[in-house]
């Protein structure tokens, strides 16, 4: 069998972990909470975690499906941006999925050279990489998105006044040919 | 203080406790002041102690009208108001605070609906821990009171009429038909149990939820340990270290009668719960057991939301400065009056 | 070839950074982290109100600049609240710690920070009252839950105080009803006896207490931004709608927050005010605007008691100084919880007011005969139970519309229905958000309480996430596409919060929605709503 056909055998138990290794980035003591808290209202980061991860290692497997993973990796890292995280640990759950697999293979007992998925998993481990640089990518939109909020929000507080006050003299918008 | 120390701490005073009066009694043989003088000197802390702390309480004002309100307040006639929630006036007031210490209504809000899907995609309905939060505490509570009015029992010659009839109530599961020592079981009350199970709950919820793990105090621990303690000891002595029921009768009614003696013949068990109930009576106005005085007084349920159209007084109100119009004014008018916006004083 | 090896820990890149489960809290300082909190106050904001020990001074830094006897200063203060508010004294004593509130809170669902339990936030003031006030913690300190205030326990005070948004969702929850807000509220008072405000909270308290509004905005600045709404709806329905400021004699004072005049989205609600002052003037609406008190908001609220009640003191001021009848209030959260349950007690009795009527339907507003002041949806609603506006709620079938009740408004009044029952009147499209998410369990904007800054702007995304989570839901299902509210600081915040998790959503206040459907006599035909968005069927005339 090869590599994708383990991965989509494993599949459940490989996203399980991977969840959880994620949750585990979280203080020990609330960590319970987002794992078992089931109301998705009433826990939002668990639910959102888990679901995008799953949705997300799907999209890896199907190809990988890149529209697909920005979707899912906004929704994580939107979230990670805003919380007590520093850059690396916000996008560092990425490659906790290399060890994830290996762990895996190795619990199964597998061996790389005489089942030939040598080559499969250097290239599932390379196309983690690149996972990894386009988390690091999303990640900084988000970041940047949350400066230009505050940028906008002041501009929005005094904005009208300055208009008002004749202090700003912006070039009025052309109207659309008729 | 990590949890694990705290609950070393907390269990440790409570062996402690139990050691005291098994030594005092079982080896130095001082029945008359654990008998005696430790119950009354604990009645004592309990009474004065719960007196000086609500009057303590009491003494603080309540500045402000701050009912937490949890529905629609009372408006128009066509709009139906919540009185219970957002009680208008006393009667609801009262509702409220019946539903919420006889009810503990506040906790079973945490009940509420699923929404969560399985991996499969599967819709999945699941109940919540937190209804087990509050239908524990319901349990552990009034538990606690129907033994304790059981225990009226031992108080009291003849036994009031109540009290047989909650014993034959809360004994009706008569399970009692192992015959242990060549004797039967007396019949188990259901109250017995479901107290230790409640205790026994609260106390694994608290270190496997790893949020009120890590907010426990020793304070925490200690009391539950104490009514387990408490209880163990009672159905020891209810179903397998018999005492004698008739010498331990005289003495609770001489204690309650101010006739105090002390019978011979009455087990060490017996002063080690005597002991522990005496303890927790005395910790009890020291300690967050004060809760069940406290409710009463919370300014968030016990007043009505009624401020609008009834004026709350505070009574330490004061005078503080303000901006009055007329600064105000002094500081703008030129530009009002420019504005075109009236003002008192034309500037000169 | 190797085989498949588990790889080390240190070879899996998985950066642990949970705390120590063995130290437990006590032992584990707050890390004041940026973004997640408000600069300090400047020293002239506090001087200007005559708030003690200004300084410049960054939270950040290791020295705070405190006097020399803060200790006691700080003891003095905590004593004397303890026999000032009976709510302060008892919440400190009666808690068990069940952990009810733990997972209510919006900041803590949001961050998953421990400290941000109701529970703990409390704990880290009632940890040091056991130590100083009761004989248990005097003698057996930790081990009774104690301990000694430092500079490392001051500043997480600091640091989770203003972590609060004071929106009492927890008290909903707890047994005895500790409310946590009520302690917020203490212990930044003793915060601010050591000069040690948030610059967000102080800048505005100081400029309000000065220029009578939040930014600071003077008398004619206010008056022309009025003109310029009222040029505005002139353009879009044709009609020149009449106002007054200050005007002596009026039947009726309006107290709005000054963000509705100044920010957006919060300007096309103070239009819509004026559309339907001026539409109800034929039918004998008599009202006036002032611009002494120009802010409904109270900042002071977020200072201290007395602060609160130093600015509040402007309504009833105004209105005698007037000779209003009533006050009628526009759309604001806290401003409503000041109104509804502070205001009377600490500056009234408002006895030179009369019990307030509705001038156009005769209703009597019983629920406001003491405060003598009534809330603008209330009155709208009436209006509209009555027949009295001619509505075309197809003017707002472009949006599809849910409404997020403000904290203050449902967990300190119960302002529920009369909100949507005028939304159910003026718009077509109106989609409830989850159960456990509106009404007495709503959500935080996560921006309450002064915490609307830019600089914590982390913190105020993860603590709107399940705000914004409960949005996303109705959006997706049903496409909603528009987020009403009754709270001046919803609509400064929201917006921000729906662009960083719901784009495509819009924060609107309700009479934004009313003045949308408002059908005025001789009006010109409206193709777009006060936005200049177009009306739905009306994208293609726009142009014409």
């Amino acid at each position: 069998m090869d590599l994708a056909g383990i991965l989509s055998l494993e599949r459940s138990s490989l996203i399980k972990k991977w969840q959880e290794a994620v949750l585990d980035t979280y203080p020990a003591d609330s960590r319970q909470f987002l794992k078992k808290e089931r109301d998705k209202f009433s826990n939002p980061v668990g639910s959102i975690l888990e679901n995008e991860l799953m949705s997300l290692f799907d999209a890896f497997l199907a190809g990988p499906d890149r529209d697909k993973m920005i979707v899912c990796l906004e929704n994580i890292l939107r979230l990670r941006a805003v919380q007590d995280f520093s850059p690396s640990q916000a996008v560092s759950f990425v490659f906790r999925l290399k060890s994830i697999v290996r762990e895996r293979l190795h619990a199964k007992g597998l061996e790389i050279d005489t089942n030939g998925i040598e080559e499969d998993l250097r290239i599932f481990e390379k196309n983690i990489d690149e996972l990894v640089l386009l988390a690091f990518d999303i990640y900084c939109r988000c970041r940047q998105k949350i400066y230009e909020l505050r940028v906008h929000e002041v501009q929005n507080q005094v904005g009208r006044l300055l208009k008002r006050a004749n202090l700003v003299c912006e070039i009025p918008d052309t109207e659309p040919d008729v | 203080m990590n949890f694990i120390l705290s609950i070393v701490v907390s269990s440790l005073a409570v062996v402690i406790l139990v050691l005291i009066p098994w030594i005092g009694v079982g080896a130095l043989d001082l029945r008359v002041i654990f008998g005696i003088l430790v119950p009354y000197a604990a009645m004592a802390t309990f009474f004065v102690g719960i007196v000086v702390r609500v009057v303590d309480w009491a003494r603080s004002p309540v500045p402000f009208r701050i009912p937490t309100t949890a529905g629609q307040q009372w408006s128009f006639p066509w709009i139906k108001s919540n009185p219970i929630d957002n009680p208008k006036g006393n009667t609801g007031v009262i509702v409220r605070m019946i539903f919420e210490v006889l009810l503990f209504r506040s906790l079973f809000r945490n009940t509420r609906l699923e929404y969560r899907r399985t991996a499969e995609g599967m819709p999945k309905v699941d109940y919540e821990w937190e209804k087990w939060l509050w239908l524990a505490a319901l349990v552990f509570h009034y538990s606690f009171f129907v033994i304790f009015l059981r225990h009226f029992r031992f108080f009291m010659e003849p036994v009031p009429g109540f009290v047989a009839l909650l014993e034959s109530l809360d004994g009706f599961m008569q399970m009692g038909v192992l015959p242990l020592n060549g004797l039967g079981l007396p019949g188990v009350y259901l109250t017995d149990m479901l107290l230790m199970m409640a205790v026994t709950y609260l106390f694994l919820r608290r270190i496997y939820i790893s949020q009120t793990r890590y907010i426990s105090l020793p304070a925490d621990y200690f009391p539950l340990f104490l009514i387990l303690g408490l209880g163990l000891t009672g159905i020891l002595m209810r179903y397998f270290i018999r005492v004698d029921i008739t010498a331990v009768k005289q003495l609770a009614v001489g204690l309650f009668k101010f006739s105090p003696t002390v019978p011979e013949g009455i087990g060490v068990i017996f002063f080690i719960h005597l002991f522990l109930i005496s303890v927790l009576i005395a910790y009890f106005p020291f300690s967050k057991l004060m809760h069940f005085a406290g409710v009463f007084l919370s300014p968030t349920r016990n007043l009505s939301n009624n401020s609008r159209f009834k004026r709350h007084i505070n009574p330490w109100n004061y005078p503080v400065k303000v901006h009055t119009y007329e600064e105000y004014e002094e500081d703008f008018r030129e530009a009002m009056i420019e504005a075109g916006i009236p003002v008192e004083k034309e500037s000169e | 070839m190797a085989k498949v090896t588990t790889p080390k820990p240190k070879e899996t890149a998985n950066i642990d950074h949970s705390p120590p489960l063995m130290k437990g809290w006590m032992n584990t300082p707050a890390e004041i982290r940026p973004g997640i909190y408000c600069y300090g106050a400047k020293p002239k904001n506090l001087e200007a109100v005559g708030m003690p020990f200004p300084k410049e001074w960054n939270p950040e830094d290791e020295n705070w600049k405190l006097p020399e006897n803060w200790k006691e200063i700080i003891e003095e203060g905590f004593k004397d609240r303890l026999d000032r508010f009976r709510s302060f004294k008892l919440f400190m004593d009666i808690c068990v710690r069940c952990g009810a509130c733990a997972d209510k809170c919006h900041f803590f669902i949001g961050s998953g920070d421990p400290k941000n339990m109701p529970v703990l936030r409390a704990e880290l003031i009632r940890s040091v009252y056991r130590k100083k006030f009761t004989k248990g913690g005097k003698l057996l300190g930790q081990f009774a839950g104690a301990r000694e205030l430092t500079e490392d326990v001051l500043k997480e005070w600091w640091y989770y105080l203003y972590q609060c948004t004071e929106c009492r969702r927890c008290s909903l929850f707890c047994p005895y009803g500790i409310d946590t807000a009520e302690i917020t509220i203490i212990g930044r008072e003793l915060t601010n006896l050591l000069g040690l405000n948030t610059d967000w909270i102080a800048g505005p308290a100081a400029n309000c207490f000065r220029t009578g509004n939040h930014l600071g905005i003077q008398p004619h600045a206010y008056k022309d931004m009025l003109d310029f709404f009222v040029d505005e709806i002139e353009g879009l329905t044709g009609i020149r709608v009449d106002y007054s400021l200050n005007r002596k004699g009026a039947e009726i004072l309006f107290v709005t927050p000054s963000g509705d005049v100044f920010a957006d989205p919060g300007t096309y609600t103070a239009m819509g005010y004026l559309m339907l002052f001026h539409y109800l003037q034929s039918q004998g609406l008599d009202i006036t605007w002032s611009t002494y008190a120009s802010e409904g908001g109270n900042f002071g609220y977020f200072t201290s008691h007395e602060m609160a009640k130093r600015l509040n003191a402007k309504m009833y001021a105004e209105a005698k100084r007037l000779g209003v009848k009533f006050i009628m209030g526009g759309e604001c959260g806290h401003m409503w919880r000041v109104l509804n349950q502070y205001m009377d007690t600490f500056n009234g009795p408002a006895d030179f007011l009369e019990e307030p009527v509705s001038p156009i339907t005769g209703t009597k507003f019983e629920n406001a005969k003491s405060t003598k002041m009534i809330h603008l949806v209330e009155f709208t609603a009436d209006l509209i139970k009555h027949n009295k506006l001619k509505l075309d709620p197809s003017r707002n079938d472009h949006l599809k519309v849910t409404f997020h009740d403000s904290c203050n408004t449902s967990r300190g009044m119960g302002f529920l229905e009369e909100p949507r029952y005028v939304i159910r009147n003026v718009c077509n499209n109106f989609y409830e958000m989850p159960p456990n998410t509106i009404r007495e369990q709503t959500f935080c904007c996560g921006s309450g309480s002064g915490l609307n800054a830019g600089e914590d702007m982390e913190l105020r995304m993860r603590g709107g996430l399940p705000r914004a989570n409960a949005v996303k839901y109705v959006h997706e299902k049903h496409g909603v596409n528009m987020l009403a509210n009754i709270c001046a600081i919803d609509r400064a915040a929201l917006p921000t919060l729906m662009q960083y998790w719901v784009p495509g959503v819009e924060v609107t206040g309700v009479h934004e929605m009313v003045a949308n459907a408002l059908v005025f006599e001789g009006e010109t035909k409206r193709t777009t709503d006060l936005r200049g968005n177009p009306l739905a069927g009306m994208e293609e005339e726009e142009d014409v």
